[in-house]
């Protein structure tokens, strides 16, 4: 039986912006299971990294968790201490970002972004920790001796990547979070990474949450997928219902908006309209504006999360028409 | 004998001079490496290849943004650095270009109207205020940005990326070109407006016969926007083109090792397809440096199928195997 090994409940983060408050993410519940592939899809300002950041408490300064809970081992990352939240942080949950150039300290040789990584973290003992980049570096399939040595300029953009991949895990965490790890390389390096992951689930016991903008990659390595879309979780599900049977309208338009290599390209649209406004995002179920089935209902209120077989959720009213026909009469 | 191609390109070479330390021989990044080319009035092209191909730099050549080093770029038939001042203002107005980035394209402290009116006061399209904002206003419709009223006097961070990239699109075509050479449009548009631009691409091409010269890295773009205009895909690899054809023919029957490995790669929105796929392996997964490619075909040193003795001494030519499909292949050519 699969268990959750991150509950997310109810959570609420909003960012100060300069017209006022941006609900990034907005009353978003789900749970990571132990040992899965968890893929986040959305577009930008989707709330998927906030979402992301909230679990390791990273957030910006402007940024705060209005409300709801991060458990993790009977720990609440949404109000647990910073002195708490040391003890989690890259050792129990670590983070992958993007490896642009400004991810790594141009200045460190990547052996010494390894031991001050770990050293910051708690670990002291140089020798072993170079030992276990070394282990990580041979199934990433990057040469020790050589990239330890280097400094980040003197890597490709996908070694680079691999350096970063190779540094959220060093210090064996149960939980990594990936954002964006392949948003910026080229077709064979990104397809040569999503390899690497695969092989690495294999090969030890770690939940991975994969961040993307891109829904095709999830199809390749998620086993489930929760949609986003202006902070709000839409849709979530086992990856291959997701994609053969897509149930919120938005996930629906959002497979047809890819221009992919299968299928015709006459079945391909773009969804009409734009997305909203986080300052003032509009009433009702946050997708309605641009949404072919909206009724009178998903203008006037938001629809609840709801639970469908198989522990599917979606944020629809289409699937509640008996209390959206009580709510109607209200 | 018909009439000459909006633009032919001859036997095209760039080449960027470096130097390795202060003191170093000077060596040369050859960007482009002999590439011919036919672009027709109304047609579709797309340029399709990783990053550092020679992909943008091919079309910046073609705008008129780089002299060649050697071979030529025809304008009508003529070399556009040989023509008369007059001329060559002609082919300036002709050729339009759409960056990648809407944000860094538009400038900030201009509103949308003032850098719309810009180019139709430059070119005498429109000269009174009312004349203006009347062929303005009809920019905006033509580009969705719709009651134009509501964008005349706004500013570009007023408006979202996809409504940037309209506005710069509406700057592209106030002059009435002939071709469009757009750099990576979509890239940096939010996923679920991406096609939204190229169909807008493509309805001002039926609107008004523009071609494009669409340059991207982006598989399932460049199928979309070529089989929709009913154009051809060029595929390159370290400054050459490797492959050309029809969009849907390069798509479901690639020829070129390069072209499918890169197509067996490319993730699609199926888990089932999409995990039952074999990439073909790469003998090496580092793309040779552009300052010394390796010799005969640039890309037999990372080639599964690779002939030795032909494939590292020789290089193949870009040849029609099949109607419209042209494979630079000694496999494929020899077959």
């Amino acid at each position: 039986m699969p268990e959750p090994i991150i509950s997310v409940r109810n959570l609420v983060v909003f960012y100060r912006g300069l017209r006022g408050y941006v609900h990034a993410v907005d009353n978003v519940s789900l749970d990571i299971m132990r040992n899965e592939v968890l893929g986040v899809v959305g577009e930008s300002g989707s709330g998927k990294s906030t979402l992301a950041l909230s679990i390791l408490r990273i957030l910006p300064k402007s940024a705060r968790i209005v409300k709801g809970s991060i458990m993790f081992d009977n720990i609440d990352l949404a109000k647990a201490p910073e002195s708490t939240l040391r003890k989690v942080r890259w050792r129990r949950i670590s983070y992958v970002p993007q490896a642009a150039l400004n991810a790594l300290n141009p200045t460190l040789k990547i052996v010494d972004h390894i031991v001050e990584t770990a050293k910051a973290h708690g670990v002291r003992d140089r020798r072993a920790v170079i030992e276990k980049a070394k282990e990580l570096f041979e199934m990433l399939r990057l040469d020790p001796k050589r990239v330890l040595n280097s400094y980040p300029h003197e890597l490709s953009g996908g070694m680079r990547q691999r350096v970063t991949i190779a540094l959220g895990l060093i210090l064996d965490p149960e939980v990594v979070i990936l954002d964006e790890p392949t948003t910026a390389l080229d077709v064979l390096t990104q397809r040569f990474i999503l390899d690497l992951l695969k092989d690495l689930r294999r090969k030890i016991n770690i939940t991975m949450v994969f961040i993307t903008h891109d829904i095709a990659i999830e199809a390749d390595l998620a086993d489930r997928v929760a949609v986003m879309y202006a902070g709000k979780l839409m849709e979530l599900g086992d990856v291959y219902q997701i994609f053969k049977d897509p149930k919120h309208p938005y996930t629906q338009a959002l497979i047809r908006s890819i221009p992919s290599l299968i299928g015709s390209v006459d079945e391909m649209k773009p969804i009409p309209g734009s997305p909203p406004d986080l300052v003032n995002p509009p009433p009702g179920c946050r997708f309605h504006p641009r949404c072919p089935l909206a009724t009178d209902i998903c203008r006037r209120k938001e629809p609840p999360l709801i639970e469908l077989e198989n522990g599917r959720i979606v944020s629809c009213w289409l699937y509640a028409p008996e209390e959206a026909k009580k709510v109607e009469r209200q | 004998m018909s009439a000459p191609p909006l633009i032919e390109v001859r036997n095209l070479r760039i080449y960027f001079p470096i130097r390795k330390g202060f003191l170093g021989p000077v060596q040369y990044v050859k960007a482009v490496d002999g590439v011919n080319l036919r672009l027709y009035d109304g047609s579709v092209l797309t340029l399709l290849g990783e990053s550092g191909c020679g992909k943008t730099t091919l079309g910046k050549t073609i705008a008129g943004l780089y002299r060649p080093t050697a071979g030529e770029v025809l304008f009508r038939g003529k070399n556009i650095w040989r023509l008369s001042s007059s001329e060559f203002m002609i082919y300036r107005r002709s050729v339009q270009i759409v960056h990648q980035d809407p944000y860094a394209a538009l400038n900030p402290t201009k509103t949308v109207f003032t850098i719309l009116a810009t180019p139709l006061k430059r070119w005498g399209i429109a000269r009174t205020r009312s004349e203006l904002v009347e062929r303005v206003s009809k920019l905006l419709e033509l580009v969705g940005l719709t009651p134009p009223e509501d964008f005349l006097y706004k500013y570009p961070h007023q408006l979202s990326g996809g409504q940037r990239q309209r506005v710069v699109i509406a700057r592209a075509i106030s002059v009435n070109p002939k071709l469009i050479v757009a750099d990576e449009p979509i890239t940096m548009i939010d996923v679920s407006l991406r096609l939204g631009i190229l169909d807008l691409m493509l309805e001002l091409r039926e609107k008004m016969g523009t071609a494009y010269l669409f340059i991207t890295h982006d598989f399932g773009a460049a199928r979309y926007f070529s089989a929709k205009g009913g154009g051809r895909i060029a595929v390159m690899y370290l400054g050459k083109i490797v492959e050309i054809g029809p969009a849907e023919e390069i798509i479901k029957n690639p020829m070129h090792p390069y072209t499918q490995t890169l197509i067996s790669a490319v993730p699609v929105p199926d888990p089932e397809i999409s995990r039952k796929k074999k990439p073909i392996q790469l003998r090496s997964l580092d793309i040779p440096s552009p300052v010394n490619p390796p010799k005969g075909c640039r890309f037999h040193d990372r080639c599964p199928f690779y002939i030795e003795g032909l494939c590292d001494k020789e290089e193949p030519p870009l040849t029609e195997v099949k109607p419209l499909h042209e494979v630079a292949c000694w496999r494929v050519i020899k077959r």
